[in-house]
């Protein structure tokens, strides 16, 4: 890398390079940004949290039903999807290596594996939410009134309430990281990244982690609360 | 010009995926398993130590700045603020709320007597 030339207005210190004028070096600039996008992470955790918090505050008040939705989840298709997810996270992180190796080839495959895994987390989500609108377990909108355990139908449906909440918030996170890797494979095809430059590869990828991390709470939370007490019929 | 780049080795990648892939089976298969209050304690240790490999190898937060790692920290300390306090004061409240028929909050309540 050359020495910082000064820069005339706003461009660029170096054409063609993608340091910012106001950055010495390619790997302050590279610390800055980690650091920034860690600190847009923190809010998505806070965020997350205040659901987890209500989630950890009716658990507590309403124990047995809370349980007892667990009848209603499907574990192997909850399973499955937190399977996918986490073999989306490693071919994430593959792609971030190939953009560090500029092998724009594999950047590229590796992209579009992540982001087929992560349709497929989204199908069989939306699966899920067809069987639950089904069996009429949409509170307020589509509610069967819980006839199995008629005793818990006003409690259940705040843990409905809460899983449509926090797994579909999930899911428009998976939505919008889809649209962030589909503006990376444009970008990757253009043969933007390589070891000088990969920034948004790695930033993406920090954001698709982060999503993946949101799940594994939320799997078993949602899904295996009550398993144990063996109430599966189907 | 490169960044100074951490290029993780592809063996550790896939051993990351493969360990959340066991915790993944151990966790569905823990929970057949009726344990008692253990279930969700150790439902949650795992969900931890699944989300600590992610953030430590997949995010690279190990070859980061520490100040990068302070703000991580400093990020959970603040959930743990919001859920604990939340949780301890919802946990540790006698609550026995039925619900009133709306006359009775609008007069006929105990303060009307």
């Amino acid at each position: 890398m050359a020495d910082i030339v000064v820069s005339e207005g706003h461009e660029p210190a170096l054409e063609g390079t993608h340091l910012k004028h106001h950055f010495a070096t390619a790997a302050q600039q590279m610390d800055a940004d980690t650091l920034g996008m860690w600190t847009f992470l923190i809010t998505e955790v806070l965020f997350f949290g205040g659901m987890f918090a209500s989630y950890a505050v009716y658990r507590n008040l309403y124990l047995d039903a809370f349980a007892s939705t667990s009848l209603y989840m499907n574990v192997v298709l909850g399973g499955t999807n937190t399977a996918v997810l986490i073999c989306s996270s490693l071919t994430m992180a593959l792609a971030v290596r190939a953009a560090q190796l500029s092998n724009r080839k594999h950047l590229q495959l590796f992209l579009i594996l992540t982001m087929i895994f992560g349709a497929a987390f989204l199908v069989i989500k939306g699966f899920e939410y067809h069987d639950k609108w089904v069996e009429g377990l949409i509170p307020g909108i589509h509610w069967f009134g819980y006839p199995e355990f008629p005793q818990y139908a006003y409690h259940a449906e705040i843990l409905f309430f809460l899983y449509f909440c926090m797994t579909g918030m999930h899911a428009l996170h998976m939505v919008v990281g889809l649209g962030l890797l589909s503006y990376l494979l444009i970008q990757a095809r253009r043969n933007i990244f390589g070891a000088s430059y990969y920034t948004p590869v790695e930033m993406i990828g920090l954001y698709w982690h982060f999503v993946d991390i949101v799940w594994i709470f939320l799997f078993p939370l949602l899904y295996l609360i009550g398993y144990h007490l063996h109430l599966h019929h189907k | 010009m490169t960044v100074h780049a951490h290029i993780p080795k592809v063996g550790t990648l896939v051993a990351v995926w493969a360990a959340l892939l066991v915790a993944t089976g151990l966790t569905s298969t823990v929970a057949y398993f009726d344990l008692g209050w253990l279930n969700i304690v150790i439902a949650l240790l795992i969900a931890v130590v699944k989300a600590s490999l992610v953030v430590w190898i997949f995010m690279g937060v190990r070859h980061t700045t520490n100040l990068t790692k302070l703000f991580v920290v400093a990020g959970l300390v603040w959930l743990s603020i919001m859920v604990l306090i939340t949780y301890s004061d919802y946990s540790t409240r006698s609550w026995n709320y039925q619900p009133q028929p709306w006359s009775h909050a609008a007069g006929n309540g105990p303060a009307a007597k």
